[in-house]
Parts: structure tokens; sequence; C-alpha cells
């Protein structure tokens, strides 16, 4: 079985978030991270791999430095690494992303696709669909179990929804976006790590893409445009009291609820 | 594509075992407000499913003028592809400006593929909607295009914001989040105009099989639809301790919500979750109650009327957003609140 999985380098926002002077965000002090539901299709696919023999290919898209994601997949146990890098693919939105993206994974042969649910910076949960339509392959998002019927060629998915789940089962080949939820990923190996320096990155380029027109990447191939982006405006801070004892408090409290005609 | 032809505001309809979600209703209030902002005389709603025809009049109440049914088998329980095949063949048929899809686990998933299968933009998980500029303001050398859909949706775990638009492509597709908008008092006794559509479904390699369908238990409130909440963070300590909050909410005929920290100390479930990765909510009065107020909590929470924070921390950010906050002790300012709160409402 051949498994591809679709990772991206995102700044991590959990431990806070930097802004500089001038109150933009600093993305250059956040620490640079593999976005964490893309971890989780990460592990998913390294457990089919352990279970059934699978090739793990992991690909990503961005910067140059990007490839800093692809090695610490390499070091978990992915078997190889592609990352899809040029300057005419910068600007894109959901649209000309997954468009390249899909025209990356058009020169490979594949079983499976895995992306995470949605990326921490971006939070739109919305290239692995898209990937799936391009490629014209089933989806199932949301996953939080993997099965794999190989004699079959199918896949069952546990399939989260609001108030239930589906069990949906789907032909291979066939993409999946896969829930944080989903596993515990496992921590780099040492054996892994002195791997990863080793192994080979390749590169790929727009030339690399299969049959994508340049209508459809990067800023210009991108539907949706910026109109405005701004650090968020912070309401405006209310009253805070530090009183002395928890009676005050509740005196406090109480005038405000009455005033506001709660109680 | 001749984006002159495009025109209306629509709204996908989304059901779930053929009842309407409260998504949907909260999208035609919006629609409402777009379209008289576009001199658009109607909303459509598009409603899938099977046996779905009795819910066109809640629609109507809710401020569909017209509702397109896609009625048939293949649509009974959610699958991506005959939903985007419908949907799809919808927009091409009936050609909509703008086309409003919820941020749900079904939206999240229909709206990109519908997307990509028109081609046309998609802006993921909007909190605010309106008709403008584009550019906002005029560019030397480019065109101003008036009357477009704005988006404004938080990005990098809600500490930024953006405003997107897409002037070049239709329709303006954006998933909504949930609890944002407002419906509309329902109008008794409304009618919408009625159109069928089908345009014919046949299995083909996308089709997936629903092997098991399990409800999980929603023993738990609804908290997007309560007026008061009562939140709890880290801070509570204990899940135990959660019997404070508890009491408050019930004085007060509230519900208990929670924040991330909760949820991941397996104290409360998910459903309960304020914030970016759980819930929006905006009720009259939000109690934040040993919760820090990280951004990704005060994303969920902000447009809540009143916010009122007890932190032990002076400087917990969500001192920043509450309109009343004190600094002290939960455990023990809670249980006299309560009591001060259940007597004045019995004196009443």
């Amino acid at each position: 079985m051949k498994i591809v999985v679709c990772i991206k380098q995102v700044p991590d926002t959990k431990g806070g978030v930097k802004f500089k002077p001038d109150g933009t965000l600093d993305r250059g002090a956040m620490l640079a991270i593999m976005n964490p539901d893309d971890k989780a299709g990460l592990e998913a696919a390294l457990r089919l791999k352990d279970q059934y023999g699978a090739e793990v290919t992991v690909l990503t898209m961005g910067l140059p430095k990007a490839e800093a994601v692809l090695r610490e997949a390499f070091a978990m146990g992915a078997d190889k690494g592609i990352l899809v890098t040029d300057r005419v693919l910068g600007g894109a939105d959901t649209w000309a992303t997954s468009s390249t993206i899909a025209g990356a994974i058009r020169n490979l042969d594949y079983d499976l696709i895995i992306t995470g649910r949605q990326a921490i910076d971006g939070d739109t949960a919305q290239v692995g669909p898209q990937i799936s339509e391009h490629l014209n392959l089933p989806v199932i998002s949301y996953a939080e179990e993997i099965k794999v019927d190989e004699k079959a060629m199918t896949v069952e998915v546990k399939r989260q929804f609001e108030d239930r789940y589906h069990i949906v089962k789907a032909k291979m080949p066939c993409l999946i976006t896969a829930l944080s939820e989903l596993n515990e990923p496992r921590y780099m190996t040492p054996g892994g790590i002195f791997d990863a320096f080793e192994k080979e990155v390749t590169v790929w380029g727009r030339a690399d893409l299969k049959d994508v027109d340049d209508s459809n990447l990067g800023l210009k191939g991108s539907p949706t445009q910026i109109a405005k982006a701004s650090d968020k405006v912070k309401k405006g801070q209310g009253e805070k009291v530090v009183l002395d004892s928890a009676d005050e408090a509740v005196e406090y409290l109480m005038g405000k609820l009455v005033e506001k005609h709660i109680v | 594509m001749s984006l002159e032809e495009y025109k209306g505001v629509f709204i996908f309809a989304q059901q779930v075992d053929n009842e309407i979600s409260s998504i949907a209703l909260e999208l035609l209030g919006k629609a409402k407000n777009l379209a008289e902002d576009l001199d658009e005389k109607k909303v459509t709603a598009v409603l899938l499913g099977s046996g779905v025809k009795g819910l066109v009049d809640e629609l109507a109440q809710y401020g569909a003028d017209r509702v397109i049914v896609v009625d048939d088998p293949a649509l009974k329980d959610y699958r991506t592809e005959p939903y985007t095949h419908a949907l799809a063949s919808v927009i091409d048929e009936y050609k909509p400006e703008i086309l409003l899809v919820g941020a749900t686990a079904i939206g999240r998933d229909l709206g990109p593929r519908v997307s990509s299968r028109v081609h046309t933009g998609l802006t993921a998980d909007c909190t605010s909607l309106e008709i403008g500029d584009f550019p906002i303001n005029p560019v030397a050398g480019q065109e101003q295009k008036h009357k477009q859909l704005l988006m404004t949706r938080p990005a990098f775990g809600g500490n930024t914001i953006a405003t997107i638009a897409c002037p070049d492509f239709r329709p303006q597709m954006a998933t909504v989040r949930p609890g944002v908008m407002q419906k509309i008092d329902p109008i008794k006794g409304a009618k919408a105009e009625v159109v069928e559509f089908n345009p014919g479904f046949e299995e083909n390699n996308c089709y997936t099989e629903i092997v098991k369908i399990v409800k999980e238990a929603t023993s738990v409130a609804d908290i997007q639809a309560a007026k008061i909440l009562v939140s709890g963070g880290r801070g509570v300590g204990s899940a135990e301790n959660f019997k404070l909050l508890d009491d408050l909410a019930e004085a007060l005929n509230g519900t208990v919500s929670c924040s991330r920290a909760v949820v991941d100390s397996g104290w409360k479930p998910k459903d309960l979750q304020v914030g970016q990765t759980g819930k929006t909510v905006r009720p009259a009065l939000y109690f934040a109650i040993g919760i820090s107020g990280a951004i990704q909590h005060v994303a969920g929470m902000e447009e809540s009327d009143i916010i009122i924070a007890i932190n032990k921390d002076e400087n917990a950010p969500i001192f920043d957003v509450a309109d009343y906050g004190v600094v002290g002790d939960l455990n023990k300012i809670l249980p006299v609140l309560t009591k001060k709160i259940k007597e004045a409402l019995a004196a009443k």
C-alpha cells in the first residue's frame, strides 16, 4: 500500500503568540512546528505501515525552510519526502493551494492520501476536501479511526459529526482528513533522527506539477483576495476590582446583576 | 464566467434526521440583511435530503422567500458526493451571487468540495459578512468593484482577523460559524415559493457507504442556545468542584460551559467547550470563572453582552475583555453569590 501524507509547517500558536512593537504578528519569533492535525495524519499512516507494510510519502508545500517538517517526518518513520516550493506558488488561497498539491500528487502512485483536518494558522479545513475534488477521489473528513481492508481495497473510517459519528466505507484510492484526536503521535527515534539527515528530500517546482494551468496557481490563481488584515482589536477593558473579602466581592457582583436586571 | 448572470442570496439549509439545523435559520437571518443591501427581493434556501418537503414552511417562517428542494433517497444521510453533486447542480442551474453554508461538520466538508467543483472561492468560518467595495479603498490602476461580499474571519487561533473578497468568481461562498448570526423572529404562517429540482444521482467511485450511524448521547445542554452561561476553566481545580458552578447556573437558570483546559483534563465533555476549537457563544451574560482568557477562548465568547470574570490572577488576560472583573477566590465567592442570588429571586 502506498500512502501520501500532506503536512504543513505552521507557527506554534500554543505557547502564546508574539507581536512586534508595531502590533503585527512576529512570525519569525514563533517556533515553526508540524501542524498538529497533520502530525496525527502522519501517525495514522505510520500505524498502517506498521500493520501492513505501507510506503509513506510526506509532501509539503511552502518555503524552502519547510524541509524541516519533512526531516521530522523522516525521524518518525516516513519513507520519502517531497517539498513543493516555487516563488510563483506564493500567496495561494485554498483553491490555488489544493490545485498545486493535486498537481504534485498526480506524479505519484498512491492508494490513500491523508491530510490533517485543518492547519492552526489558517483554520480553514478546506484544502483536504479540495484536493480530493481536484483528483476526483472520495473524501472522508474528520476521521477519528481508520481501518483498511487491503484485499477489498477499501477503508472504513469513523467520521465525527457534532452529535454522532458515521462509520463510512470508501473505495481506495481515497482521501481522509485526520483529527488530532485520532491518536497520540510517536516521538522521533534516535535511529530515525540519524536517518532523517541522511535521507534525500525531493524538491519540486512549478515545472514538476502535472496537469495544472498557471491560472490556478499562486496569488493570481486564487479566487479569494484579502481586502483587509489586521490584528484583532481588543474589546475595551471594563472594570476590575480587587476586594478584601468574598462578601465584598459578592456585594459588588450583586450590584451589577441588579443594575443589569438579571436578578 | 459572466458575473452578471449570478443573482440572489442563497443559503444551504442543513437538515439532519429531517430536522432543520439551527445554523440554517441563522443563515437566513443574515441572508435577509445581505439581500436588502443588494436590493435583492428574494432569499433562497437550498434544501437537500430525502422526504424533506415538510420542512419548507419552517424555512419560510425564518425568512426564506423561495426554497429549492432536491429530494432524493441518495440524500438521506449526509454523504459528501451526492450532496456535492446536488448543491453544485443547483448552483449551475440557478446561479446564485452569494451562497452561505454553515461551518458545521457537514458544511466544512461540503463547502470546499462544492467550491472546487464549480471553481469559485470559499472563505471559511466567517464571523461577519457585509456588502461593500473591493478594494475597500480605491487603488490606482485597479477597478474598484461595488456590492461585493466582504467576509470577515478570525485566523491564527483568533489572533488576527482578515476580511476576504471574491471579486472575479461566482458564487461568492462563505461558511459561517454557528452561533454568530441572528435568526429573525419567526413570521407565523409565512409561505415560500417551492421549486423542486433533481439533477439525477448516479453512483461513481466517489460515493461512500454509511455502514453505521451512532448517535452520541446528548445529555449535555446546548450552550449556544443559553442566555446565561457559567463557564469554568482550569482554575476551578477539579471535576467535583464544578458543583459550585452548577449551583450558580441553577440559581440563574443558566447553563454550565467550560474552556478547553477543562475538556483536556476530562472534567467536562467537548460539547460544552467554548472557544476557537469549541463553540462560539453570545449569551446575554457570560461568567468566566477560573478562566485565564487565552485568545482562543476569548474568540468564542467575546461577543457576549455582559462578561463577568472571577479569577485569582490579577494579570489574567480575561480581565481585558470582561465588563466586570473580580480578583478573588472563586471557592469563597461562588457559594455566597449563589446564596444571595437565590435570596434575591425568592424575594421577588
